[in-house]
C-alpha cells in the first residue's frame, strides 16, 4: 500500500499545454502515471501526447473519471484552478505552482477545508508512490518501492533524503512534498496521520525547515500516537531571523519558528533528529534495523505460526500487518488507552514486515545479515 | 517587501487611518519647509530606515522651534544609525519624516498579520504600547487581545468594538479606535500586506486615536497586482549584491561567514548552509540558483559569491533531478575558466548524469574538490578550511 496516490489515481493536468505542464506531463506518463485528461480553457477538444484536453475540470471528471488533479498554471490563476478542481469533485489536488499570493491562499484554504478534498501544496514537488504513480516534478528514478514514508516542505532536499534511502536499499511507500509556502493545504500532521495508518509504511522521514509551527504540531501528534520510527531534520539552523530563505514560509519572525525550537520539540517527541542532512538515510537504516532486532525476540512465535500458513516470509509479514494495523487504526479513534494497545499490536506486526524486508534486502548488504541469521536460528 | 514609515503612513492616510500630519524630507531645508507647512510649536524629526529601534539609536528627536528642526535634521541626516536590527555597521540615514507633535495620553499596540496555524489573518491589540509584541507575548500574554478574521466576510464591526473595549477605551477615544481598527484592516487587506504594525498606537488628550509609528510589509508574491507599492522600494536599504542577484533570477542572501555556497532549491540550500557550519565553517550566503541551473546562472552565481571578500572557499551542491548534472558541471567549468577563481571549490553533483559530471570535472584540468556524497562534501569543506 501507499498513501494518496497509487494505480487507481486518474490524473487530470491543469495547465497541460504550458511549458512546465507539458514537460512534466510527459515525465509523469513515462513513469506510468495514468494521465487521463488535461485542462486548458479554450483548447477543449484537442489532445496532448494522446491525452484529451478539456475546457473545464468538470468535463475531465465527467468524461474521464479523473479523481486527482495536478496544477501547473501561473500563480495569478492558481487559486482559481484549485477552487475549480475542488468544486468539480476532484478528491486530491496537487498544486505545484510557486508564488501564489497569501491572500488568495487564505481564501482557498478556508473555502475547501470542510470539503471532501485534500490539497497538497502549493509550491511543492508533488506526491510519488514509487512504482505506482508520480504526481509532480520530482525525478522518478531516485525512488525505490518500499516501506518508508517521506514528508517534507522542501524539493531538492527531499530528493537528497530519498536518494540516501534508495542507495541503502530502503524503498519508500510514498513521498509527499507539502510545500514551502506559509499556507499549504496539508501539513506535516495530516500526512503523518496517513503514514501512521498505512500498514505498509514502517518508518517516517520528516524534513522540516524554519518558520511557522507545523513541525511542533506534528511532533506533539507523533509523541501521542506514532509508534513507527520517525527520523527528522530541520533545515535552516544557520538562517538569520527576519529573512525569507527562498521559500515564502521559511522565515523566522518575532523569534518564533527557529530550527532549534523545532528540533527540541521533535527530540522530546522521540523523533530521531539528525544534525546533518547527510545522516538522514543512515539514521533511518539504524532505526529499521533496531526495530528488526527487537522483533526477532518478541514476535518470533507469531512469525513461525504465520510462516506455516504462507510460503514466503515476505507475504506472511505483510498479510499479518495489514489486518492488525487496520484494527490498530480503528482503535486509535476510540480512546487514547486503547490507542496505545492498538499501537502496540501494530508495532509487533510491523516488526514482522520489517523482518520480511530484511530478508528481501539481506543479499544486498552484509550489515543486515546478523538480524536475519538471528531470526532464522530462533 | 519592506517600506519606510512615511510611506506606510501615506498608504494608511489613503484608507482613512488616522496618522499625524507629516511629510518626508531629504534635506534640512526641506525639513524646515515641511515643519512650516505643518504649523504648530512642536515637531518630531524621525530617521527613515528599514529597521526598528530608531528612537533608542538616537534617530528620533523632538524639536520645539524651526531652528531646532533644522539643527536636528542636520544631525540625523547622514548619520549611521545603529539599532538592534541594523547590525554593528548601522544604516546611513538619507530620509527624514517631519511630523506634528501630538499630545499623547496613552500608548497602545495594534498589529495585523497572518496566523499560519489557523491560515487566517489575526488582529492583535495590547495596552502595552511601545514594547515589542514578542516580549509582551512572552511575559504577559494575557495583555494581548486577538481577533481572528474570517476571510469569507472580513473584519466585522463587533470585532473592532471588542478590541477597542478590550483596550479600556471610552467615549470619543473608543469611537475613534473602532474607526481606526476597521480602517487599518481595510488597508492591510487591500494592499496584500503581510504585516501592519502600529506601535505605538496613541490616544491623545483630545480623544484622537492615531498611528504614531507605522510598519507595513507586503507579500512579495502579490506585488504583481500592486505596481504602486513596487514603486516604494528603496534600493538604498537593500544589500547591493542581493539586488544584483535578483537581476539574474538568483535568490541570494548575504551572510557574514567564510564559505560561499551555491545550491539548487531553498531547502537544500539551507541544509547546505547547516552542513558548512557543522564542518567548522560559517556560511557566507544563501544562494538558490533555482530549478533550472545552467551555465549562465552558475556563472552569475560565482561572480556574486566572489564579490564578497570574506569568502575563503565555495561549496557547490546541486541535486540534478530534471536538471542534468553534466550540463551543470560544464557550466561550472566554463565559469571558472572565464572568471579565474582563486579559492578552493568543493563541488558535489548528484542525480541525473552525476557520473558523467564527475568525469568532466576530473578531466577539466581545474582544481576542483569533487565530493561524492553530502557527508563527503562536508568533510572536504573542513579539510580546505584547516
Amino acid at each position: 500500500m501507499s498513501i494518496l496516490v497509487d494505480k487507481k489515481t486518474r490524473l487530470v493536468v491543469q495547465g497541460i499545454t504550458g511549458g512546465e505542464g507539458s514537460f512534466h506531463t510527459k515525465q509523469m506518463i513515462a513513469y506510468g502515471t495514468k494521465v487521463v485528461a488535461g485542462v486548458t480553457p479554450g483548447k477543449g477538444g484537442q489532445n496532448f501526447e494522446g491525452v484529451p484536453i478539456y475546457n473545464t475540470v468538470a468535463d475531465a471528471v465527467k468524461e474521464q473519471k479523473a479523481n486527482t488533479s495536478v496544477i501547473f498554471v501561473p500563480p495569478s490563476f492558481a487559486a482559481d484552478a484549485i477552487l475549480e478542481a475542488a468544486n468539480a469533485g476532484i478528491k486530491l489536488i496537487v498544486c505545484i505552482t510557486e508564488g501564489i499570493p497569501v491572500k488568495d491562499m487564505v481564501k482557498v484554504f478556508n473555502s475547501i477545508k470542510n470539503k471532501d478534498v485534500r490539497l497538497i501544496g502549493p509550491n511543492c514537488p508533488g506526491v510519488i508512490s514509487p512504482g505506482k504513480a508520480k504526481i509532480g516534478i520530482m525525478p522518478g528514478f531516485i525512488h525505490k518501492k518500499g516501506n518508508v514514508g517521506v514528508v517534507s516542505r522542501s524539493g531538492t532536499l527531499t530528493y537528497e533524503a530519498v536518494k540516501q534511502l534508495s542507495d541503502l536499499n530502503i524503498g519508500q511507500s510514498t513521498g509527499v512534498g507539502i510545500g514551502g509556502d506559509p499556507i499549504v493545504g496539508s501539513q506535516f500532521i495530516d500526512i503523518i496521520k496517513l503514514f501512521n495508518e498505512d500498514p505498509d509504511t514502517l518508518g517516517i522521514v520528516m524534513i522540516g525547515e524554519i518558520g511557522g509551527s507545523a513541525e511542533e504540531e506534528a511532533a506533539a501528534y507523533i509523541k501521542k500516537y506514532v509508534k513507527k520510527p520517525v527520523v527528522g531534520f530541520i533545515a535552516g539552523r544557520t538562517a538569520p531571523a527576519g529573512r525569507r530563505m527562498g521559500h515564502a514560509g521559511a522565515i523566522i519572525s518575532g523569534g518564533k519558528g527557529t530550527a532549534k525550537e523545532k528540533m527540541e520539540a521533535m527530540k522530546k517527541a522521540g523523533i530521531k533528529v539528525v544534525d546533518s542532512p547527510a545522516e538522514i538515510g543512515i539514521t533511518m537504516q539504524k532505526a529499521l534495523l533496531n526495530l528488526n532486532g527487537k522483533s526477532t525476540t518478541t514476535t518470533v512465535q507469531k512469525a513461525k505460526g504465520a510462516a506455516a500458513n504462507k510460503k514466503t516470509g515476505v507475504k506472511t509479514g505483510k498479510a499479518t500487518t495489514n489486518s492488525s494495523s487496520k484494527k490498530g487504526a480503528a482503535a486509535t479513534k476510540k480512546s487514547s488507552l486503547t490507542a496505545n494497545k492498538a499501537a502496540g499490536t501494530a508495532k509487533k506486526s510491523t516488526k514482522l514486515v520489517k523482518k520480511a524486508i530484511v530478508v528481501k534486502s539481506a543479499s544486498a548488504g552484509t550489515a543486515k545479515k546478523p538480524a536475519l541469521v538471528k531470526s532464522k536460528k530462533k | 517587501m519592506k517600506i519606510h514609515e512615511y510611506q506606510a503612513k501615506e498608504i494608511l492616510r489613503k484608507y482613512n487611518v488616522a496618522v499625524p500630519n507629516g511629510k518626508v524630507a531629504f534635506s534640512s531645508d526641506e525639513a524646515v519647509e515641511v515643519a512650516k507647512g505643518i504649523g504648530g510649536e512642536l515637531w518630531v524629526v524621525k530617521a527613515q530606515i528599514h529597521a526598528g529601534g530608531r528612537g533608542k539609536g538616537g534617530g528620533v528627536k523632538v524639536a520645539k522651534s524651526l531652528d531646532e528642526v533644522r539643527e536636528l535634521s542636520g544631525e540625523i541626516l547622514g548619520m549611521r544609525l545603529i539599532t538592534h536590527q541594523t547590525g554593528p555597521e548601522g544604516r546611513l540615514v538619507k530620509r527624514l519624516l517631519i511630523e506634528q507633535g501630538v499630545n499623547i495620553e496613552k500608548e497602545l499596540y495594534v498589529g495585523i498579520t497572518l496566523d499560519r496555524a489557523q491560515s487566517k489573518n489575526v488582529i492583535m491589540v495590547s495596552t502595552e504600547g511601545g514594547m515589542e509584541i514578542e516580549k509582551i507575548a512572552a511575559e504577559s500574554p494575557e495583555k494581548i487581545i486577538k481577533e481572528t478574521i474570517d476571510p469569507e466576510v472580513g473584519m466585522q464591526a463587533y470585532q473592532a468594538r471588542k478590541l477597542a473595549f478590550g483596550l479600556g477605551l471610552k467615549d470619543l477615544q473608543y469611537k475613534n479606535a473602532v474607526k481606526f481598527l476597521s480602517a487599518l484592516y481595510q488597508a492591510y487587506e487591500a494592499t496584500d500586506a503581510s504585516l501592519a504594525e502600529i506601535n505605538p498606537l496613541v490616544v491623545t488628550k483630545e480623544g484622537d486615536v492615531m498611528a504614531l509609528d507605522a510598519k507595513m510589509n507586503f507579500d512579495d508574491n502579490a506585488l504583481f497586482r500592486h505596481p504602486e507599492i513596487v514603486e516604494l522600494r528603496d534600493l538604498d536599504e537593500e544589500e547591493p549584491l542581493e539586488i544584483e542577484a535578483t537581476k539574474h533570477n538568483l535568490n541570494y542572501i548575504k551572510l557574514d561567514g567564510n564559505v560561499g555556497c551555491m545550491v539548487n532549491g531553498a531547502g537544500l540550500a539551507m541544509g547546505t548552509m547547516d552542513i558548512i557550519k557543522l564542518a567548522g565553517g560559517e556560511p557566507a550566503n544563501f544562494l538558490d540558483v533555482g530549478g533550472t541551473a545552467n551555465k549562465e546562472t552558475v556563472a552569475s552565481g560565482f561572480k556574486i559569491i566572489l564579490s564578497d571578500p570574506n569568502v575563503k572557499a565555495i561549496l557547490i551542491n546541486i541535486f540534478g533531478g530534471i536538471v542534468r548534472c553534466d550540463r551543470v558541471a560544464q557550466g561550472v567549468i566554463d565559469a571558472v575558466n572565464e572568471i579565474k577563481v582563486g579559492i578552493p571549490i568543493i563541488i558535489r553533483l548528484e542525480g541525473t548524469n552525476a557520473k558523467e559530471a564527475g568525469e568532466l570535472l576530473q578531466n577539466s584540468g581545474l582544481n576542483f574538490e569533487v565530493a561524492g556524497s553530502l557527508k563527503d562534501a562536508a568533510e572536504k569543506v573542513t579539510s580546505v578550511l584547516n
